[in-house]
């Protein structure tokens, strides 16, 4: 069974269509990169997928697992295994990062008919993780991203999805914003969590992070529509020749 | 309309869970208020002349005294004829042990999470409980006149420790402080009473539960707690009243005095009706609470969770008399539907090298206003004086308000005031990211609040800092939409 048909979707946001159309196919074990020049709608996709409020899908239809996706609020979305790694991660003032995390694995957990961590159970798990991702425990007790850095929000980003073991990965612009090293961190994370289960869909303007984290197939996309679709080597002719090459197709 | 929206608007509709009225047999006297009425009410307590001289005293000043009106609230003027100044449950013998105490009375007290039997209560928790005008129960009470120490009814105080009664009444709060504090003084009921001696700390929680029950009855309690030199005590009080149209009235006054190296830590959650969501009905809560760091290195904590009322109009201070006391002030007011709040703190630096904080946290939703007041004022002694402040406002949704009015009157240049005041709006953003980790919207919002109170939070004694969470998720049901 496939993990993801996106079929003809329309998106709108502050009134004004965005996506016209879209269809994307995903299946497990697969990662799927989105580029296209600034404004196209990569990111549109992202956030509609994931269910955020102020994008609103006018017509077509999202299946996950041969599910209505749409039919689902965002959080039981991310419960039935869909994560999204924010471009701009938020700050919550006051809530302790590692409490935020437990609350979260545990939501999901109660979800799945699994028995909820204890503090020492999620303890292990966390330490077990935050080794490839270099966590400090520093980051872990400070509020979530308060004061983070660009490079400690993105990476606490892909903590946060190796610990909740999502089936279908969603990464909007995680390459935004890093050096060469945390990049290289941030890539190495994904790349641990690939299997024959889980997909990714990897949302990015630069092809710079597609050396990092290669992908199975590349989507461009422009106005709204995905204009062409190809194997890794399609990202490379795109950062040689730009989106104007697209354009002008 | 997306589904969070209507989620939303089914929590909206959950009821004041405390909202209910326990059908007992109570004597409330005529509706009005005169000198005979002050004269019976000191009378049915059996009080001593120079008490009663001293109500009928606050009573004379308050009729010349006008309503304040500089607060930041909106409410119909209150006809206070229209008000039954004092109403108990009928007893049928005198209460001599917890046995004798109204099955109905003991009921509605177990009903809201206080049992009175004390094998039943939490560890470590002394209560006190009033019900109306009046105080139906008080638990523990022999384990700590073991220790000396005094833990009983206003009432009780008044006839079994009179000399203290009248060495500390009205010596923090005099009856001429203001409008309602005359009220009170003229017309109150009961309310709690603690004495802890010389070099004792109080091995318990004191608590005092508080409850009106009587209709078109108002509640005046006087609160008085002594910690003598080194003495420590931890107190706390929280407050419910059943659903009404009308409003009532609940103007209380609470003293507190310190000598030194004397600590006392007052905690309040305060859940009084808050009204319906069209406004109609609720308490107005129109409080005088005010602390004397007497003694040298003394120390007071106001901690308050302000969930309930329609109104509240309080402002829990401390006078840093002693050299090198300290006064804290810690507080979350919410103010959802059409709640009104207007509160904050008054700290007063008389000593040398007194300290003062104050952590003031405001969250508004639906049509809630809610505004800080506080006021530091450093006297012309007060040498190195420190005071920092902190007052931060959350708004949920698009139509509440919130407003910040600090006051500074330094009189000593040696004085350092810190203030800092943010206001920020609960993000869609910040919800949405809490809810793509998988939380639902109740549990996003609560960790958001929470996260945004917890300065104050960690502040309260550890079984009530619970309860306190508990309670403004409940209160903020249905702000977002």
């Amino acid at each position: 069974m496939s993990m993801l048909d996106v079929k003809n979707l329309h998106v709108t946001a502050e009134g004004k269509e965005i996506l016209k159309g879209l269809d994307l196919h995903v299946n497990p074990g697969e990662v799927h990169a989105i580029m296209g020049p600034n404004g196209s709608g990569k990111s549109t996709l992202a956030r509609a997928l994931s269910g955020h409020p102020q994008y609103a899908v006018t017509e077509g239809e999202v299946l996950f697992e041969g599910r209505d996706l749409l039919a689902m609020d965002p959080d039981e979305r991310a419960r039935e295994g869909v994560f999204m790694a924010f471009q701009y991660p938020v700050e919550i003032a006051g809530v302790i990062n590692a409490n935020f995390l437990k609350a979260a694995l545990n939501a999901k957990r109660k979800h799945l008919g699994q028995p909820e961590f204890d503090a020492m159970e999620f303890l292990q798990l966390v330490r077990e993780k935050s080794k490839l991702l270099e966590i400090e425990d520093s980051m872990l007790k400070r509020a979530v991203n308060e004061g983070f850095s660009g490079g400690e929000k993105k990476r606490n980003e892909i903590f946060h999805m190796a610990l909740l073991e999502p089936k279908l990965a969603i990464l909007d612009e995680t390459d935004s914003g890093l050096d060469i090293d945390a990049l290289k961190l941030v890539a190495a994370g994904v790349n641990a969590m690939r299997s024959p289960d889980r997909a990714f869909i990897v949302v990015t303007h630069y092809q710079r992070l597609l050396n990092y984290i290669v992908p199975d197939f590349v989507h461009v996309l422009s106005g709204g529509r995905i204009v062409k679709s190809g194997g890794k080597e399609l990202a490379l002719e795109l950062e040689a020749k730009g989106y104007g090459w697209i354009d002008a197709a | 309309m997306s589904t969070a929206t209507e989620t939303i608007e089914q929590l909206a509709n959950r009821e004041y869970k405390y909202g209910f009225v326990t059908e007992v047999e109570s004597e409330t006297i005529a509706k009005g208020l005169n000198e005979d009425i002050v004269r019976l009410i000191s009378e049915k307590k059996n009080e001593p002349a120079w008490l009663l001289e001293w109500r009928l005293k606050a009573y004379r000043l308050w009729l010349t005294m006008k309503e304040p009106t500089w607060q930041n609230v909106k409410y119909d003027p209150i006809n206070y004829q229209d008000i039954s100044y004092y109403s108990a449950p009928k007893k049928k013998k005198a209460l001599n042990s917890l046995d004798d105490v109204d099955p109905e009375v003991k009921r509605t007290f177990d009903k809201l999470g206080i049992p009175l039997e004390e094998q039943k209560l939490l560890a470590g928790v002394a209560v006190d409980a009033v019900f109306d005008s009046v105080s139906v129960a008080t638990t523990f009470r022999e384990k700590l006149a073991n220790m000396g120490i005094i833990f009983m009814s206003f009432s009780e105080a008044v006839q079994h420790h009179p000399e203290l009664v009248k060495k500390y009444l009205g010596s923090v709060v005099p009856h001429t402080d203001n409008f309602f504090a005359a009220l009170n003084s003229a017309v109150f009921s009961d309310g709690s009473f603690v004495y802890v001696p010389k070099g004792v700390r109080c091995p318990m929680e004191l608590s005092t539960y508080f409850r009106i029950n009587a209709k078109e009855t108002g509640q005046f309690e006087r609160t008085l707690i002594i910690a003598d030199e080194g003495a420590y005590v931890s107190y706390l009080e929280g407050c419910t009243a059943p659903m009404r149209d009308e409003n009532q009235l609940h103007a209380a006054v609470v003293e507190l005095v310190a000598h030194d190296d004397a600590t006392i830590k007052y905690s309040t959650i305060q859940n009084w009706y808050p009204g319906d969501k069209e406004g109609k009905g609720g308490i107005y809560n129109f409080v005088t609470k005010r602390g004397l760091c007497q003694g040298r290195r003394s120390k007071i904590t106001w901690t308050q969770v302000e969930t309930g009322s329609a109104i509240t109009w309080k402002y829990p201070g401390c006078i840093l008399q002693g050299d090198g006391s300290i006064g804290e002030f810690y507080s979350v007011a919410t103010t959802n539907n059409w709640q009104q709040a207007d509160t904050g703190t008054k700290m007063v630096h008389l000593g040398k090298n007194t300290r003062s904080t104050i952590v003031s946290k405001g969250i508004s939703a639906g049509h809630g206003q809610n505004t800080y007041r506080g006021l530091v004022r450093i006297g012309k002694n007060a040498a190195n004086a420190r005071n920092y402040s902190q007052c931060d406002s959350l708004l949920i949704g698009d139509k509440c308000g919130a407003h910040t009015f600090p006051y500074l009157e330094i009189r000593n240049t040696s004085a350092r005031v810190e203030h800092e005041a943010s206001t920020s709006k609960i993000g869609e953003d910040q919800i949405f990211y809490c809810r793509s980790r998988g939380l639902n919207l109740e549990d996003s919002i609560n960790m958001i609040v929470s996260g945004f109170c917890k300065e104050v939070f960690r502040e309260l004694p550890m079984e009530f800092a619970v309860e306190a969470q508990k309670l403004l998720s409940v209160s903020l049901e249905g702000s977002v939409g």
